[in-house]
């Protein structure tokens, strides 16, 4: 009988193929594709640029401007669906008639597939026929009809409302399952100690739900640096770029502009940031973890 | 002094009750038209007239309600977007089902590993298989492109099965086998004594108490497959293979007329994770926290 690690391997052998037998290659495709200025999807000969492709990146100002806009995206995105996650599920969790059916009824955004929940807001944004509008005249907050979608900055923010709408009931029901793990004894414990409810929110449940917190701000900033889909089918990364994300970016330079060696490189340059991103909270993971 | 001071303070105590209450409903009640009424506008939308869409002020409440747009898709002619739109639900419905037994297939065995067996780098091995999950796709995209094009897997369903396997399984090893872990390991002991071999065990005894966890790994690889665009994109061109997503993004540039017919679309692409969330929201989250939670 093999030993401990080797039952192991023979356990994970069907998974490491499944995964890595698709990534792999790839992979190491990209990054050797990533030296050379490859500008057609076809086997040929390609100047060999070294590390210019990455120069080109780091030195192009349309990069850079693709960053800030992801990194202003994943920030307001992330903290958004942290602050309301927590504020939605602290309802949750409170005891009132009917929750069964708003817990139902709240994981309904999440569930909705990510192009037609975009369609759904291009549509409630409409500067024409849009609900949004129709709404907000009729409230008479504005006078006039807008274009929510029609200048570079607002459209950002806009396609994070949509984003925030569909992804804080994940961070709510993470968050709702580490309250569930908080013994009542220690409210009771901190009531009798006399602390209000703010104050039993700040000391005694914040602080365990910090390992929840954490995992939501990984996995949510990983998504919202890799974010294309939802600004494909809003704005096309449009007006005026506004709304390019650097996975949009990438994917317009290698698939619209057949740059696939220039792509090639953005493509490592984002997982690099990603990668960084990940070290950073997995380095707070642990040291929460370690109490 | 005294007995008067106690009726006050309970007087007061109960405002404060009920004022909580008030907030209470009020916040769900909130929180119930936030969440429902983008629904209910894409609802109205898919069976409200052109007229009554178009009008300004708009008439929220149709003047008449029509569902000639949802028999519009399904009686189309073969070779317009609307029947592309059928292709999908059907190609998305074996896509995500044949990604997700088999990612559960080779799943299951390996978060056995993870849950089970302690090695050396076992929580190593373990993110090293979620750190896929950081990959932008766009990083692999190119040459898996080009050996498709190689292998004649290019606008094939197995093709993008393939693919989805290949981010479905880290999350299948991950949420699983955080529940693996939650199953008290005597039970299996005891089976082993009783001459059961390790996969002996597994099948009996471990499974059958896991069911709860499979069903909630199962529906999340589901509506992780079902949701997928980037790839469908770039890997399917016709109706043999393009996905849902792909078949409403195409859906939207076509009918810029009639925001209508794509509303009704979206909504048919909707109702198979809608429903799943709904009815087995209580599974989904306790297997996706357990998993987070415990992995």
């Amino acid at each position: 009988m093999p030993g401990a690690a080797g039952t192991a391997l023979l356990l994970l052998i069907p998974s490491l193929i499944v995964v890595f037998g698709i990534v792999v290659y790839p992979l190491g495709r990209t990054l050797y594709t990533s030296f050379f200025d490859v500008n057609s999807p076809f086997p040929g000969h390609y100047p060999f640029l070294g590390l210019g492709n990455y120069r080109r990146t780091f030195t192009n100002p349309a990069f850079w401007a693709a960053i800030r806009r992801t990194a202003y995206f994943t920030m307001v995105s992330t903290w958004f669906e942290l602050l309301l996650g927590i504020l939605l599920a602290l309802l949750l969790n409170a005891r009132f008639h009917g929750r069964g059916i708003l817990r139902a009824i709240v994981i309904l955004p999440w569930a909705l597939p990510t192009i037609v929940n975009g369609l759904m807001w291009r549509w409630i944004f409409n500067p024409e026929y849009g609900a949004l509008n129709a709404l907000l005249t009729q409230l008479h907050v504005i006078s006039n009809y807008r274009s929510w979608l029609g200048s570079p900055f607002l459209a950002l923010n806009m396609v994070i409302v949509a984003d925030v709408w569909k992804t804080t009931p994940l961070a709510a029901f993470l968050l709702l399952a580490g309250l569930q793990t908080i013994p009542r004894e220690l409210h009771e414990a901190a009531r009798v100690d006399g602390a209000g409810a703010v104050l039993g929110f700040f000391r005694v449940t914040l602080p365990l739900l910090v390992p929840s917190i954490l995992i939501i701000l990984v996995v949510r900033t990983i998504e919202a640096f890799k974010v294309f889909d939802i600004i494909y089918i809003m704005t096309r990364g449009g007006p005026a770029n506004g709304t390019q994300s650097i996975a949009y970016y990438a994917y317009i330079q290698a698939f619209s502009n057949q740059l696939f060696g220039y792509g090639s490189a953005l493509a490592y340059v984002i997982a690099l940031f990603i990668l960084g991103f990940a070290l950073i909270y997995m380095r707070l993971l642990r040291t929460e973890f370690a109490y | 002094m005294r007995t008067e001071g106690r009726p006050a303070r309970r007087r007061k105590r109960r405002g404060k009750r009920a004022a909580y209450l008030v907030l209470l409903y009020a916040a769900a009640v909130l929180t119930a038209v936030i969440v429902l009424a983008p629904f209910a506008w894409l609802l109205i939308s898919s069976v409200a007239s052109p007229v009554d869409l178009l009008a300004r002020p708009l008439k929220w409440i149709p003047s008449h309600i029509s569902f000639d747009r949802y028999t519009s898709i399904f009686h189309a002619g073969t070779n317009d977007a609307a029947a592309d739109f059928r292709s999908g639900m059907i190609n998305s419905a074996i896509i995500a089902s044949s990604s997700v037994a088999i990612s559960m297939a080779v799943g299951i065995f390996g978060a056995y590993a993870f849950a089970r067996i302690d090695f050396r780098f076992r929580r190593t091995s373990l993110l090293f298989f979620l750190s896929t999950y950081m990959l932008p796709p766009i990083a692999i995209l190119i040459p898996l492109y080009l050996t498709m094009v190689r292998l004649h897997l290019l606008d094939t369903k197995i093709g993008l099965i393939v693919v989805y396997c290949s981010f479905i399984t880290p999350f299948v090893l991950w949420i699983l086998s955080g529940h693996f872990r939650t199953i008290p390991r005597d039970l299996e002991d005891a089976a082993r004594i009783d001459g059961a071999s390790r996969l002996g065990a597994l099948f009996r005894v471990t499974l059958p108490l896991a069911r709860s966890g499979l069903l909630a790994t199962a529906l999340f690889g589901f509506l992780l497959a079902w949701d997928e665009f980037l790839y469908a994109l770039i890997f399917t061109s016709s109706a043999q293979a393009k996905t849902i997503p792909v078949a409403i993004a195409e859906f939207q540039g076509r009918f810029t007329v009639d925001f209508g017919l794509v509303a009704a679309g979206g909504i048919l692409a909707a109702i198979p994770p809608l429903l799943i969330a709904f009815a087995f929201q209580r599974y989904i989250v306790s297997g996706l926290s357990s998993g987070a939670v415990k992995g």
